[in-house]
């Protein structure tokens, strides 16, 4: 490695993971650099998921490491991994319902850091004006979409350096898919590396700059997404269902 | 009407110590899903530092409340103490097995207690400006009730500011909800935790610091708080204070004013109202259901094995052990006494009943806090019909069974509309109306002095006898009870505790599978109360008490859930300690610290042990030895989701 070559700021490598007896990763690797926004596509089970919870120490793998900006966090635990500039926004929201949006960016904020975009709540209402408008409703009666917004909000309070987005336009109205899209957009503007998983092919095509394509808990295929719209074949045979 | 207005005021204040236990109780249980029940201890612990404060710093008009809070702020100390040197460790071990370690401190602060202050009750000091007595509508009211009314929504006010205006405050609110998600946002939740602990157990210090100038100190305080405590947290809901404030006032009037009017029943009364209002609503008064997911799942357990080769052997030795046991008493009775045949028959006693309550708990996934009610169901049951009837021994023993599956039909029917702790809790409170029964009606039941007289019929009158008739029973119940789990009906069951939603999709009515389930434990458990009633020729209340029910699920937990012999293994190792300690002063203590250390030596129970053992030696890694995790979402709490 050349010195001018920066390390990547989330390197993933050779993880397995099991759930009792099921291989659920394995040989799992990936490299997300500075600035970009990568994919994991996949279907339904294909190991998305694990993959997110793994890196956030959610999950324990039995092998493999993980390093942030350098930093070995393999096997440290979630909130150690957060504070050290990670931000993990499940698949299924799990919004603090009986919190208000207040509350629930409240349980999210930590002190700033050097290197990474530093949010207050106005900042996030700005980027977020649904939120704005109900600052002080329990967050339980929020509509899917909003709580959706709501989680990436409280999950950005932590001033994160790198953001995990668990299938972000999952059950979401199509207006609101796009608005996510916007605001992935607006986050890689802000400095932030984005690692997202999807099934929504368009979705992933409209934000991401690569790709790896998981199945069966193995990455079957790298490429940017230009290769990847290129590329009929891989599509048909990984994506498609 | 004066008497109404005091009466109503004395309740009021009754409710004060009531409900600062209980909402220490509902803060740690929301947190870290642990119920503690060494919370009672903590109550007493707080009563009696509080007198040694009290004399310590002199109970003038500063000092006296200074100590009170002294000995609150100690007490919570302990908790953290708990949480630290015990809970912590064993956070990431299966659900309910923190009950053991609860279990353990109860003891070993009973002891304690014991040591320090010795075993007279202590007089509470007298709260200095509060002494005299008011006068309110010709009726005379002791000043200091006054004191304890305001108390309660004082610090209700409190822990509401507390919860709802302080960064911790908020992140504990997050935690009740879902903590993995607050440890994924960059929160300790050791801090958490920990801090929840001693906010908990300094409210329940300072309840018992409080009642001092009404109650005093005794050491009977930790058992006759805790099941009050759960009442009041369960009518008001798993969880909610202010649901613990309503319920504290409604059983802490229900108390005086049914004293009036039933003296014979009160503590029927208070059992009553929680099982009605469980009824009613299911998750207290303002409490909440539970939602599946995210916080305590559990990994997926193995399916059970029919009996492999190791089990085949081990049975068949200790059969050959138990037959013949009676003959080396016969050939060498100074080398086996006939102690050795009291213990055995003892310890098998205990063998059926632990593993009836293993039947519902383990494959049914039901866990039963107050099984000693049909235990003490069928013992009472037999014994009753030899009062009243003068009946043989021959019926009596098939009545006892019998009955006590009556009792769990009507108990039954109840209890399984509830999942979770809520269930726990109800067949608590169907124990103790149950217990109260006998307690109290005196006439029928003999209360305290219980029943005497009932003795085997002549052919199994003879030690040998009745120990072979022991044997036989013991081993036929457990055999039939793992053919019911091998059968058809053993599977829907266990399929039931696994997936509720998938099961009742395939159209199992599951609530009738449970039910009928805990009928038949209920049975087996009458038949194993059959047997110790007439081991020892009489009975008693305590065969139905709370600590009984305990005893059982310390079994069960201790023994290994997850196993079918870990309620033989639990109940003969427990049965045998009580027996070893008993003779020693301060036995408690010691039991309870051989519990402390078992939990934290084995997290997967006794019967994990041999497990783990044998699935090394196959070169295999024992089901649940990885990470804990499932698949899911929620699921993968389950390696992770508590602080290690």
């Amino acid at each position: 490695m050349t010195a001018s070559a920066p390390p990547p700021v989330l390197e993933a490598r050779d993880l397995h993971t099991y759930y009792g007896g099921a291989h659920i990763l394995a040989d799992l690797s990936f490299v997300l650099n500075d600035g970009e926004v990568v994919v994991l596509l996949g279907r339904n089970g294909a190991g998305k998921t694990t993959t997110m919870k793994s890196v956030m120490g959610l999950v324990r793998m039995r092998a493999g490491t993980v390093h942030l900006e350098g930093a070995d966090i393999t096997g440290e635990e979630p909130h150690v991994i957060a504070r050290a500039g990670m931000g993990y926004v499940p698949e299924d929201r799990r919004i603090f319902g009986d919190l208000t949006v207040m509350e629930n960016l409240e349980v999210g904020r930590q002190p700033p850091r050097p290197g990474a975009p530093a949010w207050t709540p106005e900042r996030l209402f700005g980027m977020f004006p649904n939120l704005a408008e109900m600052r002080s409703r329990p967050a339980g009666r929020m509509s899917g979409g909003e709580q959706q917004m709501l989680t990436v909000a409280r999950t950005l309070m932590g001033n994160p350096k790198v953001l995990l987005l668990d299938e972000p336009s999952e059950g979401l109205a199509p207006v609101i898919v796009d608005q996510m899209a916007a605001t992935i957009q607006a986050l890689k503007a802000e400095g932030l590396s984005i690692l997202l998983s999807e099934q929504n092919l368009h979705f992933a095509t409209a934000v991401s700059d690569r790709a790896y394509i998981v199945e069966k808990g193995r990455i079957r295929y790298e490429g940017t997404m230009d290769a990847l719209a290129a590329d009929a074949e891989v599509r048909n045979t990984y994506l498609t269902v | 009407m004066g008497d109404f207005v005091v009466t109503l005021l004395t309740g009021l204040s009754s409710a004060a110590a009531l409900f600062l236990v209980a909402s220490g109780l509902s803060i740690i249980f929301g947190v870290t899903r642990i119920v503690n029940f060494a919370h009672g201890s903590f109550y007493m612990l707080g009563a009696y530092i509080g007198v040694t404060t009290v004399q310590s710093i002199g109970g003038g008009a500063v000092g006296f409340w200074v100590a009170i809070l002294l000995a609150a702020v100690l007490v919570g100390l302990i908790g953290v103490a708990m949480e630290v040197l015990l809970l912590r460790r064993i956070y990431r071990a299966p659900e309910l097995f923190q009950l053991i370690a609860t279990f353990g401190v109860i003891l070993v602060i009973q002891d304690v207690t014991l040591w320090i202050w010795g075993s007279e009750d202590l007089v509470g000091p007298r709260a200095p400006g509060f002494t005299g007595a008011v006068t309110i509508l010709g009726q005379r009211l002791p000043e200091y009730d006054l004191v304890l009314i305001a108390v309660s929504p004082l610090v209700l006010a409190g822990l509401w500011l507390l919860f709802n205006r302080t960064r911790w405050g908020t992140l504990v609110r997050a935690a009740t909800l879902d903590r993995q998600m607050v440890s994924a946002l960059g929160v300790n939740q050791r801090w958490l935790f920990t801090g929840v602990l001693f906010l908990g157990s300094a409210l329940a210090g300072l309840g018992g610091a409080i009642q001092l100038p009404k109650g005093g100190a005794d050491l009977l305080m930790d058992f006759n708080i805790i099941a009050a405590a759960f009442v009041v947290v369960v009518v008001g809901g798993m969880g909610s204070i202010g649901g613990a404030f309503l319920a504290a006032i409604l059983i802490g009037l229900l108390q005086t004013f049914g004293i009036q009017i039933f003296p014979n029943s009160t503590l029927i009364l208070m059992f009553l109202v929680m099982a009605v209002v469980l009824i009613f609503r299911p998750w207290g008064l303002l409490g909440r259901p539970e939602i599946p997911g995210h916080g305590v799942v559990e990994a997926p357990e193995a399916p059970l094995r029919p009996a492999g080769r190791s089990l085949r052997i081990g049975g068949a030795l200790a059969m050959a052990f138990l037959l013949l046991l009676p003959v080396a008493h016969l050939i060498a009775p100074s080398l086996v006494g006939d102690f050795s045949l009291v213990l055995t028959i003892e310890i098998l006693i205990f063998v059926l009943f632990a593993v009836a309550l293993h039947f519902i708990m383990g494959p049914g996934g039901m866990v039963s806090f107050g099984h000693a009610a049909f235990f003490g169901g069928g013992a009472y049951g037999a014994a009753l019909l030899v009062k009243f009837a003068d009946a043989p021994m021959e019926i009596a023993f098939w009545a006892a069974p019998a009955g006590a599956a009556l009792l769990a039909i009507l108990f039954g029917w109840f209890c399984v509309r509830l999942t979770g702790v809520y269930f726990a809790m109800l067949t608590l409170a169907f124990a103790q109306i149950a217990w109260s029964i006998v307690f109290q009606w005196g006439e029928v039941t003999g209360g305290d002095d219980g029943i005497l007289g009932t003795w085997p019929s002549d052919w199994a009158s003879s030690r040998v006898a009745y120990y072979y008739l022991t044997v036989g029973f013991t081993v036929a119940g457990i055999l039939a009870m793992r053919r019911i789990l091998f059968a058809p009906f053993g599977y829907t069951l266990r399929a039931g505790r696994d997936s509720p939603l998938r099961a009742a999709a395939i159209g199992i009515d599951l609530k009738r599978h449970q039910w009928i389930a805990f009928t038949i434990s209920g049975a087996f458990a009458g038949l194993a109360g059959a047997l110790f009633v007439y081991s020892k020729g009489s009975v008693f209340p305590t065969s139905m008490e709370i600590a009984r029910s305990f005893d059982a699920l310390l079994m069960v937990l201790l023994g290994g859930v997850h196993s079918l012999t870990g309620p033989i293994v639990g109940a003969t190792a427990l049965t045998w300690l009580n027996d070893l300690f008993s003779e020693l002063s301060y036995w408690r203590f010691l039991l309870g610290a051989t519990i402390i250390a078992l939990v934290l030596l084995l997290p997967d129970g006794l019967a994990g042990l041999g497990d783990s053992w044998a699935g090394r030696r196959l070169g295999l890694a024992s089901p649940g030895s990885e990470s804990g995790a499932g698949p899911g979402s929620g699921s993968g709490a389950g390696d992770r989701e508590a602080p290690a």
